[in-house]
């Protein structure tokens, strides 16, 4: 019988179809990530840590809504390794754990700033919904 | 008593500078693969004459693999690219005979695709499987 | 009737394991023609040897078959045996009962059922192979070396040295190649013009060797021992004889704005020019590309000013046609392009350089006469940021850079870290990297002291991005075992790039029918047993066209490659072959089929009196093979209409045989 921690890594590197095994650990996607510094765990722990399987720290994290899908750590990554896409899986993994969105329509309008690109907005909905 | 399912047999002709090291290589690194194909040895793949698969399908192979250097890096400059040409229209001749197009495989395989080689054999191997015995060529009376 | 002996090889446990050897004697014992079928141990050892000459002779053997590893493996060594025990070597099949049966399948009842198979074709190709005698080929005693950097230099002082006379055939103005280029060289810091250039005069004054510059293989045909090599002498317009290399042209030439290839584009040179002092040959070159006489017949002014009368706008391209026993490729490499790599702002910015711009910097006689300052402003930079690794070890399918490590980078970006810390100690050095890889001799050592001795900061960890901000570099990075990011402002920014083969080894690799690998490199013939050897005969293989390598690795194998070609012109005929094709006359209907086929032009056709069977006389006209230039192929075997071609150690009925063996 697999453990939960092993159920929830299968499941994340099923949905978001990357193979961590290949990162080489060289840092890149971390050094172009724009997000950083607003991070608790940076992209490369988080291909670190679901190739280890220590799942549980992420999925508590607030990282995960402050990683901005901007994608650059793909299309940096020499090895083709996707970070965003690991990002995306484990956050989804939430989402559906919680059963409910991250944020109701009614918190949108708040939180919402002027400056915000439309295409921030659209992959918010992504980010924050089921 | 179980009556055991006949195996399919492939003849497969592999050039003696890309193609036979790879499978060589395959066997260097242990790669498995099933043990109906029989491998023959010719220079180049241009050495195979159309009258050789001929010949194997009428003596009651399933089967037949081609592989050779790919296109460019032939041992002897040219030849894999009269055998591309020779073995598309003998295909489609045998294809006009009824023996389906998947019984027969061109695959440019190099010395260092060890790996290929065996992927090619299991696929070819699995895709003749499925096909079943082949019969329209085969020539009866040499049976024993 | 033949007879045929068996002799079926355990290979210890590789083959036994898998394998019921002695029920693949009894199987095969029965086969017709098998007089005698035995297993041994080790066949390719001596007593296994010596098992196989004594039942050659006690039992009057005419063929033999030996069920053992791959053919490729021990042919030679079956033949040679055979051949001492007065057997005819081409008597022996190999059945390849190792690689392709017992290494490749677990079940012990399939596997022997398959060798057993397998021992059956052999036997039965066995029964209708032919004794052949090998010819033999005179062998060209001069050696071409297509490449004239270090390898191509060091490896025709080797084979100069021996005897034999070899050409350089160079594509550049002179010779030297990347090496001339460079400024120190790791790990000892020998300056690498002063151990170079001294070989460079060693070769241009060495009689026995022929240097052709400016010059590049425009046709290879022929084979080992015999090959003819088309060289297109390229129109330097200067001639070589006449000019003594003063440099007054270069001086006074009013085309000044050329970018200086030699110092990667960082400063100009003339249109006519000569590529750096210690030039070889020291030889003027016109560029017709920028030069206005070439262009628009104005100007002349270098032909006026030259005291030796050497300018001549009207020369033109020399082809000359030379023979060659042995070509040794030595063709080097480059760095990659970095047009994909957009994050490190390579094409944005003049501060960002690779590192063999940074080798012209820091090189006296390069741009700046050896004061570091950066391309934009000729400011000293204060702060230097390398970053390795840029396009090395990428994935395939990234489709930007390469998969391989380029080798040398790690220890060049620790030499130059070094030397900017030795002579501007005030400056800020960050050497992100992500593995440091040093196996060589003194490497690791070395890099330990760029760390330890000279503060150089070497973090682990790749730099994410690049942006050029009012003449600041802001470098943006991570530093994995702080777990930070970090944000530089550099004053410049130097990429150790990938190097990747020259973009001309792919067309020359194809004239010389020599294999490449994905990235083309040269493969060897053996990547352990023989390294300096490509599959192809006499074609031997130099310096980084084979791999990367650093310039102690690069020496080393330009003197292996050496001593192979030496080998080979030591000999004055080679054994050729005697796997050829032959044309039945008989049957020949003279279509010239064959002969169209034929990649090697060794199909002729003459004109023949036969004999009818009316007793009258008929002159027909059919072909005939050269077996000194085929190959053995076999295209024109199935090409022929009539099956007049056949080809000795591969007849059709052999292949009709095994077919039949295999389908039983």
């Amino acid at each position: 019988m697999k453990d939960k921690n092993e159920l929830i890594k299968e499941q994340i590197l099923y949905q978001s179809g990357v193979n961590v095994r290949k990162c080489m650990r060289c840092g890149k996607c971390s050094g172009t990530c724009p997000g950083y510094d607003e991070m608790e765990y940076h992209p490369h722990q988080f291909v670190y840590l679901v190739e280890t399987g220590d799942i549980e720290p992420l999925l508590k994290s607030e990282s995960l809504y402050k990683c901005l899908s901007c994608f650059a750590c793909v299309d940096r990554c020499p090895r083709g390794v996707e970070p965003a896409k690991i990002i995306e899986a484990v956050r989804l993994t939430v989402i559906r754990q919680q059963g409910k969105n991250k944020l109701t329509p009614d918190d949108i309008p708040a939180v919402i700033d002027d400056d915000i690109p439309q295409q921030a907005l659209v992959s918010a909905y992504r980010k924050f919904t089921r | 008593m179980q009556i055991e399912e006949k195996k399919p047999l492939i003849a497969a002709f592999c050039c003696n500078w890309c193609s036979y090291a790879g499978a060589d290589l395959a066997g260097n690194n242990r790669l498995n693969y099933p043990d109906n194909v029989k491998i023959i040895r010719v220079p180049c793949s241009c050495r195979v004459d159309p009258t050789f698969i001929l010949r194997a399908f009428q003596r009651g192979a399933d089967g037949v693999l081609i592989c050779g250097c790919h296109p460019g890096d032939c041992h002897y400059t040219t030849g894999n690219y009269y055998t591309r040409r020779r073995m598309t229209l003998l295909f489609s001749m045998l294809e006009y005979l009824g023996i389906e197009k998947e019984r027969t495989r061109v695959e440019w395989v190099s010395a260092a695709e060890g790996a290929k080689f065996a992927q090619t054999v299991n696929e070819f191997t699995a895709a003749v499987s499925a096909l079943g015995e082949n019969r329209r060529l085969e020539d009866l009376r040499c049976k024993e | 009737m033949q007879r045929i002996g068996v002799f079926i090889c355990h290979c210890g446990s590789n083959i036994a394991a898998t394998v019921d050897t002695s029920a693949v004697v009894n199987a095969l014992s029965a086969e017709p023609g098998v007089v005698c079928a035995v297993d041994y141990p080790y066949m390719c050892s001596a007593s296994g040897q010596d098992m196989i000459k004594e039942a050659i002779k006690e039992k009057e053997l005419t063929g033999i078959v030996i069920c053992s590893c791959s053919p490729r493996m021990h042919e030679a060594t079956f033949r040679k045996a055979a051949a001492a025990a007065g057997l005819n070597p081409y008597m022996v099949e190999i059945a390849n009962i190792r690689e392709q049966c017992s290494w490749v399948h677990k079940d012990k009842q399939t596997a022997t059922e398959k060798a057993i198979v397998l021992g059956r074709a052999a036997i039965a190709k066995v029964s209708l192979n032919t004794p052949l005698q090998p010819g033999e080929i005179p062998v060209t005693k001069r050696a071409l070396v297509i490449g004239g950097g270090i390898a191509g230099i060091q490896t025709a002082l080797d084979i100069a040295d021996a005897g034999f006379e070899v050409d350089i055939v160079e594509k550049k103005p002179t010779i030297g190649g990347k090496m001339a280029q460079l400024d120190k060289t790791f790990p000892t810091l020998d300056c690498a013009a002063c151990i170079l250039t001294p070989k460079m005069v060693e070769a241009s004054q060495n009689e026995k060797i022929r240097i052709y510059s400016y010059s590049k293989v425009e046709e290879v045909s022929g084979f080992v021992g015999n090959f003819t090599v088309k060289i297109r002498k390229k129109a330097r317009f200067v001639d070589e004889n006449k000019c003594t290399g003063c440099g007054l042209c270069t001086e006074k030439c009013p085309v000044k704005n050329v970018p200086n290839e030699f110092n990667l584009g960082m400063d100009s040179r003339h249109a006519v020019y000569i590529p750096f002092a210690q030039a070889v040959p020291k030889v003027a070159v016109i560029d017709a590309d920028y030069c206005r006489m070439l262009k628009d017949g104005k100007c002349g002014l270098c032909s006026k000013i030259c005291g030796a009368g050497a300018i001549k706008y009207d020369q033109e391209d020399e082809i000359i046609e030379n023979k060659y026993g042995a070509i040794v490729a030595a063709t080097g490499c480059e760095p990659i392009d970095l047009d994909k790599f957009d994050e490190f702002a390579y094409s944005k910015s003049k501060d960002v350089i690779t590192s063999l711009q940074f080798e012209r910097l820091m090189n006296a006689a390069g741009p700046t006469g050896g004061v570091l300052l950066r391309p934009s402003d000729n400011k000293h930079p204060k702060t230097i940021v390398f970053v390795q690794c840029v396009g090395s070890r990428c994935e395939a399918h990234a489709k930007k850079g390469k998969e391989y490590c380029s080798k040398i980078c790690c220890m060049y970006t620790a030499k130059h870290a070094m030397l900017t810390r030795e002579k501007y100690p005030d400056t800020d050095v960050y050497v992100f990297y992500i593995d440091v890889r040093t196996p060589g001799k003194n490497f690791d050592e070395f890099y330990r002291r760029v760390a330890e001795e000279y503060g150089v900061h070497y973090i682990k960890g790749m730099v994410g991005k690049i942006c050029a901000e009012n003449g600041t570099l802001k470098v943006q990075a991570s530093d994995l075992l702080a777990d930070k990011q970090l944000h530089i402002d550099a004053d410049l920014v130097v990429l150790a790039a990938a190097i990747e083969p020259d973009r001309s080894t792919r067309p020359l690799a194809t004239m010389l029918t020599a294999s490449m690998d994905t990235n083309d490199f040269f493969t060897e013939a053996h990547p352990k047993l023989r390294p300096v050897e490509s599959p192809t005969a006499g074609i031997f293989l130099s310096g980084c066209c084979q791999g990367p390598k650093d310039i102690p690795e690069t020496v080393a194998q330009a003197g292996a490659a050496a001593s192979k070609v030496i080998g080979l012109l030591c000999k004055d005929r080679l054994t050729a072959n005697p796997c050829v094709a032959h044309c039945d006359e008989m049957s020949c209907n003279g279509c010239s089929t064959c002969e169209n086929v034929c990649p090697y032009h060794a199909v002729t056709y003459i004109e023949k009196e036969f004999r009818m069977p009316d007793r009258t006389t008929k002159i027909r006209r059919v072909a005939q093979v050269n077996p000194a230039v085929c190959q053995g192929c076999g295209a024109c075997t199935v090409a022929c209409p009539s099956k007049a071609m056949d080809l000795y150690g591969f007849s059709g009925k052999q292949i009709y045989a095994e077919v039949d063996a295999i389908c039983r």
